[in-house]
């Protein structure tokens, strides 16, 4: 099961990482996207994997999932979607201005 | 606590001249209340705790030396505004100026008030901020700003040289309480840090003090309105370093370093400064040359060492800002009345201006230390210190020789203010006839030139005592035994003064003359020009790094990072210390296997359609809901409904930026970049891949238990992952939302006054639907609304104790309304929902910041403590009232504003304009 979560987590991130790296700024948001879920996933796997431990506090449970790297995911995953959206935004405000929708003015020299 | 009451009042907003002049006067007055009691020996202090982790207090301290500089900085103030107040034109902004005004006032009080280093440190970076913004108060001139800029450049750097003496000084005496400090002068002396700490807080008191070879910021900083430079130039921001000197005289003075350094320091400024005046033509750049020379010789003195150098040093402090101030003004009024400032120029003004003559005459004759002025004592009490010097070799010998040496100058540029200004000649190509300044831009003058007669005069009735105090404060000791008279008899002092008038007034009729001043040709500033190549070569090497760093644009930037993150990461890889753990795993569930699988194929999947931009979103899409899944099969309920609504919105967010931007992207030529990203994504997904297995086949040892076991007696709540969030994390979890926030800002503004086009087909030619609304969605919507908002409002009200809480109900409740949006269009929504979301999310950080406060100030508990109880409602069951509920409904508020703005202001931005309305 370890194995199988960290299999997931590192494809997430080498497609992220891929994606992240292209020429378009749609695809960046992409890469964004799933590396965010990487991470996430990464941070939660911190507090180690539980299956069916009871998320509340109950009378005689004895074991529970790791509540804090649960906290600190929620928060990040609101928070990555706010960086989302703020780079979505980006991304069309300089597309907007530049009429362009590359990730960097010097890729048009590197691909000539 | 009067001290801090005075510097609350100095900043008040809508300053008038008369409410600078009230907040001064009343400041004065609260000073002069605690005199008996300063003249007394008393050290009055107030303190209270500001970090006291730093070492940081908000310490006040009111002894001799403090008391004589506050005195001079209100006395002199109360006059600069009321002078201020007629020789500023009309049109100047007055508010603004007295506000800048009365700043500086109160961050130079703070400095000679503070009984904390690190405040005063503060104070001091103040005082450099505010000149900075009076010097350039006619900011629409060039010289202006940039004797702005280089004030502030080389106060501001001494400033840092400052902080870190003072660092060390706090580090070597245990303390940064001035008291304590004052206290260990020996220990520090002996210590090994002696050096680098004299070294760093002479860095800060000499450029800020304008003692070569920083002294070429003061000429420069002339292009302030003379007001300005009669307060801060004069009385105030130079006299700061002085301060600092005599502040921490017990503590750094007495070993030779201080005493080469100073005495070097201040012979070298003097001389150089006075030199300088003589062939200045503007009359400011002579003053401000003159000050120069007059604080290197208060530096001289300090430096020393002994008690009666103190003592003459004060004194001198006393003296110089009484009649530069005056002078200073006095140039004012010849600069108003003439039009002009070159001495080549104003010539014979005594016809005009016989009474404005007499005072400044007066005031100069106590720059140049003719008797019965107060100069001459002060210059007396130098030459004698000069001949009793009893250290240094061959000083011995040098000192006197310096001392009437630049005694002769000094009297030769005092001579020529006069001479060359209201004498010699007629004015030449003035632009109005001058006549006598009004009554009121005078009096201000015939303040200052009264006080330099009556202490010329009377020395022992009207300074003693305050020099008294002051000096045993300064030397912490006793005041050593001196008394000032004007007539000592016949001694070397006195022959020295006599020589130093007579050379004089020898020199400058030779020079006017013999060389004829007005034609010498300036020579250039050589420190000036200095500091400005190394300005201009600085800028250069930043604009070049930031071009090379930058110049590949986004791409290479992350390359960089991820490149860098990699090796990072791969450096415990190649020492041995990536083993796999030893913990058993758990053997893979189907169901497990499925979901895994299914989010691996859509990543890799989205790598490989990413061109066709629709598709992707979608893969991607599946990849955020198996994610979600994986948090619902490993127990965490509330992470799987945070991912589930927070994937809806980024998806909706997604195809709205689908809608501005192309929906395919053209194929990437460059095969080199596709391999090299291709190994860059294998290497760095590998590299994480192994991590988090080697992490979870290791033991694991987490804090989590403490919260466990607190959830439900500290928090008064069973869901410990909520509990966590609005409870005993709660000040992270305000920063987290106020991020939230200002994303949402940040949206708003970026798309603030954009119009984006708006289309009406899709790449291939495919019309879309003109209606604005779906009909069926929008009837469904309408259905669905009230239920989604009364499921948000039962995860919120429950989530306390169960999965959901504020991040989740506002996720929901967005994405109900964006689902209205969407179904019945957004002039229909408007129309209907008036809401300003910047508003909502600006409340929703206010309520949680309210409720945090409330524990601080209403209970006296910690930030964002919680009180808790239940309430039992039906149907909903046990609800919790914890105050930390307010907490929550502040998250809530501030993620439903946030997503809202982002969303609505995308939706509009494409919107014809005559559809939009004006922002609410």
């Amino acid at each position: 099961m370890e194995l199988l979560v960290a299999i997931g987590i590192g494809t997430l991130t080498a497609a992220g990482v891929y994606l992240l790296l292209r020429e378009r700024t749609f695809s960046v948001l992409l890469g964004l996207t799933l590396l965010s879920y990487a991470v996430n996933l990464f941070v939660f796997a911190t507090g180690r994997l539980q299956v069916g431990a009871a998320p509340r506090i109950q009378p005689g449970v004895e074991t529970y999932a790791d509540p804090l790297a649960q906290a600190l995911v929620l928060t990040a995953i609101v928070i990555s979607f706010a960086m989302t959206a703020f780079t979505v935004v980006l991304a069309i405000a300089a597309r907007h201005r530049l009429d362009d929708d590359r990730a960097s003015p010097s890729a048009e020299q590197d691909d000539a | 606590m009067l001290p801090l009451l005075w510097l609350s009042r100095r900043g008040p907003r809508d300053l008038a001249p008369w409410l600078a002049a009230a907040a001064d006067a009343a400041g004065l007055v609260l000073l002069l209340q605690f005199a008996p009691r300063v003249f007394a020996g008393e050290v009055i202090a107030w303190r209270m705790d500001w970090v006291a982790s730093l070492g940081l207090a908000l310490s006040f301290r009111l002894d001799g030396l403090a008391f004589l500089f506050a005195l001079l900085i209100l006395l002199i103030g109360l006059l600069v505004i009321l002078y201020a107040r007629y020789y500023l034109s009309e049109e100047s902004r007055l508010d603004r100026f007295f506000f800048l005004l009365m700043l500086f006032t109160g961050a130079m009080l703070g400095i000679v008030l503070s009984g904390n280093l690190l405040l005063m440190f503060v104070f001091w970076e103040l005082t450099s901020i505010s000149s900075f913004l009076l010097i350039g108060y006619k900011s629409g001139k060039t010289e202006a700003r940039e004797g702005a800029r280089v004030a502030l450049a080389v106060t501001g750097g001494g400033g840092l040289a400052l902080l870190a003496g003072v660092l060390l000084l706090g580090h070597v005496a245990g303390s940064f309480e001035l008291d304590a400090v004052l206290a260990s002068g020996e220990a520090v002396k002996q210590s090994a840090l002696y050096l680098p700490i004299l070294a760093l807080v002479l860095a800060g008191a000499f450029t800020k003090s304008a003692q070569f070879p920083f002294h070429f910021w003061l000429p420069g900083a002339m292009a302030a309105p003379t007001p300005v430079s009669a307060y801060l130039h004069s009385a105030t921001m130079v006299k700061a370093g002085v301060f600092l000197l005599a502040r921490l005289y017990p503590v750094l003075a007495g070993p030779d370093a201080w005493f080469f350094t100073l005495t070097a320091v201040g012979v070298v400024t003097l001389t150089f400064g006075a030199y300088q005046a003589i062939f200045r033509h503007d009359l400011k750049s002579l003053l401000a040359y003159s000050t120069v020379s007059h604080l290197g010789l208060i530096t001289l003195l300090l430096g020393i060492g002994t008690p009666l150098g103190a003592v003459a040093a004060l004194f001198h402090v006393i003296n110089h800002a009484t009649f530069k101030a005056s002078l200073f003004m006095a140039a004012g009024i010849i600069d108003h009345e003439t039009g002009t400032r070159d001495m080549r120029r104003i010539n014979g003004l005594w016809r005009y201006m016989p009474y404005t003559g007499l005072l400044a005459a007066v005031a100069a004759a106590a720059m140049a230390g003719v008797p019965l002025v107060n100069g001459f004592l002060s210059k007396e009490l130098f030459f004698g210190e000069a001949l009793m010097l009893e250290r240094g070799g061959g000083l011995q010998w040098i000192l006197p020789l310096i001392a009437v040496l630049g005694g002769v100058f000094s009297v030769a540029y005092s001579l020529r203010f006069i001479h060359d200004v209201f004498f010699l000649d007629r004015p030449l190509d003035v632009e109005r006839t001058p006549h006598e300044p009004p009554v009121w831009m005078r009096i201000p003058v015939e303040v200052l030139v009264a006080a330099c007669l009556l202490v010329g005069v009377l020395p022992s009735f009207t300074v003693q005592p305050l020099l008294e105090a002051s000096a045993a404060a300064t030397v912490g000791g006793p005041a050593p035994e001196f008394s000032l008279r004007l007539w000592h008899g016949v001694n070397v002092p006195l022959v020295m003064s006599a020589i130093a008038l007579g050379g004089g007034v020898l020199l400058y009729f030779l020079l006017q003359y013999g060389l004829d001043l007005h034609t010498h040709v300036q020579s250039r500033n050589t420190a000036k020009r200095l500091f400005d190549r190394t300005i201009v070569a600085l800028s250069t090497a930043a604009a070049r790094l930031t071009q090379r760093a930058y110049a590949g644009g986004l791409t290479s930037g992350v390359l960089a990072l991820i490149l860098a993150a990699s090796f990072a990461g791969l450096f415990p890889f190649l020492r041995g210390k990536g083993a796999i753990g030893s913990l058993a795993t758990a053997p893979v569930e189907p169901m497990a296997l499925v979901v895994f699988a299914l989010m691996c194929v859509s990543a890799l999947g989205s790598v490989f359609v990413h061109r066709q931009r629709l598709i992707a979103v979608i893969v991607v899409s599946v990849v955020g809901l198996t994610v979600a899944l994986a948090f619902v099969y490993f127990s965490a309920p509330d992470l799987a409904l945070t991912q589930i609504s927070v994937e809806v919105v980024t998806i909706l967010l997604l195809l709205l930026a689908l809608y501005y931007l192309p929906q395919e992207a053209p194929p990437e030529r460059a095969v080199n970049r596709a391999l090299r990203d291709f190994f860059l994504g294998c290497l760095a997904g590998g590299g994480v891949g192994w991590l988090t297995w080697a992490m979870l086949t290791r033991p694991h040892d987490s804090i989590s238990g403490y919260f466990i076991a607190n959830s439900v007696p500290q928090g008064g709540g069973t869901n410990v992952v909520n509990v966590i969030l609005v409870d005993f994390r709660g000040f992270d979890t305000y920063g987290e939302i106020t991020v939230i926030g200002i994303a949402a800002l940040g949206i708003a503004a970026m798309l603030g006054g954009v119009k984006l086009p708006w289309r009406q087909a899709d790449e291939a030619g495919r019309s879309w639907a003109p209606e604005a609304a779906h009909l069926p969605l929008a009837l469904l919507v309408r259905l669905l609304l009230p239920l989604a908002l009364l499921v948000s409002a039962f995860l919120f009200l429950r989530g306390h104790n169960d999965p959901g809480g504020g991040f989740i109900a506002g996720l929901v409740t967005a994405v109900a309304l964006i689902l209205l949006y969407l179904g019945a269009g957004l002039e229909w929504t408007r129309q209907r929902l008036a809401v300003n979301y910047r508003a909502v999310a600006a409340a929703g950080l206010l309520i949680a910041g309210a409720t945090g406060l409330i524990a601080m100030l209403g209970f006296d508990l910690p930030f964002l403590t919680s009180a808790h109880g239940y309430v039992h409602w039906p149907v909903v069951g046990k609800v919790p009232l914890a105050s930390a509920m307010g907490f929550d409904l502040g998250v809530y508020l501030t993620v439903v504003g946030a997503v809202m703005l982002a969303l609505t202001r995308l939706g509009e931005a494409g919107l014809p304009f005559s559809a939009k309305r004006p922002e609410a």
